[in-house]
């Protein structure tokens, strides 16, 4: 390991512990992210020479503070510092009382609250995913601007008014009692499988930039269950996350065009990230308390278990989209539970389950496009065509449109219906 | 006389090496591990996922299922196995009968991220 490249991985590590703990002393953002910043500019210089800590955070923590008391007081009466060396030299025996009184309920509620801060109610979720990226992340402006794809000072405007909110608000100090300790869980939960998703829902020709999102959204979600280790919803999420991010070599070509899940080559699939889901997720079903995130994730744990598309246990992912529809009614899960229908009882019943759907997904692009694909299955393709360019016309992104017209491409070159054993 | 080596870090730190450091560092071991094994002296190697991923089984008559990893410091690793199982159900099948067959302590369950046999003999 080069230098520093030690240095910045037990930095990454330390921060959302670290920054959390001096957000409860100083109970300012801004004031604890200095203060976390100083802290590791001292890092810098005194690691190299003396080695690292034996409990990094603590030693941040401990600096991070007396640098921002310090400031303080010069501010106060204009003297100067005292030098660098001399102000952190007793910090070996200080570092083990303080570790010693930071225990682990301690650290827990830190890093939570800095994460709940992050998805302040009133904040948009993209304002909430960039505060958390910035603050608990510690990823660059820089960095940010580019996973969304926007310009540094558009980033850099939209993290400041994120900030400004977050501190116009009461920030949450108490210690949380049960019920609130799991309400944050479930905000951040939902937050971090945000960040999950703005990278995932990356197009091809973004996925390259954007998948350092899913990788950060893994960290935090281990993270988190580290810190809740007997929490099934969060084995659920983080099972979830490492499932799907396991197919990510897979999901586009050479061109950048989406590739389905049947025709994705499973040999480009994660192993490992699968095992960890598996793990993961018989973990969560053990306590039989079962919750979204568990059930997409079990979901996602079946397409991973198949070693070819049609060993795929569609029956199963039929009931589990039948469980989800109960927990989280949505018309995107009934348009998922289709397509395990179609693959169970046949594109004649799936059509009939998506046909009350229509209204409310009138705008919705995979609408169209699962509607396209049970009509040409069906060999209904004048119906078809008609469900594929309302598809094109609503496509987000470039790869979208292009994975319609190749449907539309085959309709045209085969206007026979397709049987619908050949996937 | 076998000896087996167990590595402990800080899994955070870790998990915060950069995807090319990480796969530099595996590049760097398997140059020690290939050495080794040519000789002949090298056994199972194995990567462990997460701790995560771990469940503990407390010996205790019945035994107790418990999220997450052995987190005991009155307890001394004194052994471990390696056992090819289905799913976390079966292993702690396994864990039970051999729990019973040895009442006392902790088993940590551990899934396996990466895995060489390896041909040493005692």
């Amino acid at each position: 390991m080069t230098d520093t490249a030690w240095i910045d991985a037990a930095l990454t590590s330390a921060r959302p512990q670290a920054v959390g703990a001096l957000l409860r002393y100083f109970r300012n953002l801004d004031t604890a992210e200095e203060a976390f910043q100083n802290a590791c500019l001292r890092a810098l210089k005194s690691w190299p020479q003396n080695g690292p800590p034996r409990d990094p955070a603590a030693w941040l923590i401990m600096v991070g503070r007396n640098v921002a008391i310090d400031e303080v007081r010069r501010n106060k009466k204009q003297e100067p510092l005292p030098d660098d060396d001399q102000a952190i030299s007793d910090l070996g025996d200080a570092e083990d009382e303080i570790a010693e009184r930071l225990d682990g309920s301690h650290y827990r509620d830190d890093i939570l609250r800095l994460l709940f801060i992050c998805c302040h109610k009133d904040l948009p979720a993209t304002q909430q995913i960039a505060l958390a990226l910035r603050i608990v992340s510690g990823l660059t402006v820089k960095q940010i601007a580019r996973a969304f794809l926007v310009s540094e000072a558009a980033m850099e405007q939209r993290i400041t008014r994120a900030k400004a909110r977050v501190a116009a608000a009461l920030l949450p100090f108490e210690t949380p009692g049960a019920v609130e300790r799991s309400e944050r869980l479930a905000s951040v939960a939902a937050m971090i499988y945000l960040i999950f998703n703005e990278g995932y829902s990356a197009s091809g020709d973004t996925a390259e930039i954007r998948s350092p999102l899913c990788e950060e959204a893994i960290r935090l979600a281990r993270l988190l269950l580290r810190l809740f280790q007997s929490e099934p919803e969060i084995m659920g999420l983080t099972a979830l996350l490492l499932l799907q991010h396991a197919r990510a070599a897979a999901r586009f070509d050479a061109d950048g065009q989406v590739i389905l899940l049947d025709d994705q080559d499973r040999g480009l699939w994660n192993q490992k990230l699968i095992a960890e889901g598996l793990a993961l997720i018989d973990k969560a079903m053990r306590h039989r308390r079962s919750g979204p995130y568990q059930v997409q994730a079990a979901i996602a744990a079946l397409h991973a278990r198949a070693e070819t598309p049609e060993d795929t246990d569609w029956a199963q992912i039929d009931l589990l989209y039948g469980a989800l529809e109960l927990m989280q009614p949505s018309p995107v899960v009934t348009l998922n539970r289709a397509v395990a229908v179609s693959k169970v009882r046949g594109p004649e019943a799936a059509l009939e389950m998506i046909e009350p759907l229509a209204p409310r997904l009138s705008n919705y692009f995979h609408y169209f496009g699962v509607r396209g694909a049970f009509l040409m299955q069906l060999g209904r393709n004048d119906e078809a065509r008609i469900a594929f360019d309302r598809a094109i016309a609503l496509a987000n992104t470039t790869a979208e449109a292009a994975h319609i017209r190749m449907h539309i491409d085959r309709l045209m070159r085969d206007s026979q219906p397709r049987d619908k054993k050949a996937k | 006389m076998l000896y087996a080596i167990l590595c402990y870090h800080d899994e955070d730190f870790v998990g915060s090496w950069s995807k090319e450091h990480d796969a530099d560092v595996m590049q760097k071991l398997t140059v020690v591990q290939e050495q080794l094994a040519k000789q002949g002296r090298l056994g199972p190697v194995a990567r462990l996922l997460p701790t995560t991923a771990a469940t503990t089984l407390r010996k205790d008559d019945p035994p107790l299922v418990l999220d997450g990893p052995f987190a005991e410091t009155k307890e001394q690793l004194l052994g471990f196995y390696i056992v090819d199982c289905k799913n976390l159900d079966e292993v702690l099948d396994v864990a039970r009968d051999l729990g019973k067959a040895n009442p006392g302590g902790t088993y940590e369950i551990r899934p396996v991220g990466v895995f060489h046999p390896g041909g040493a003999r005692p």
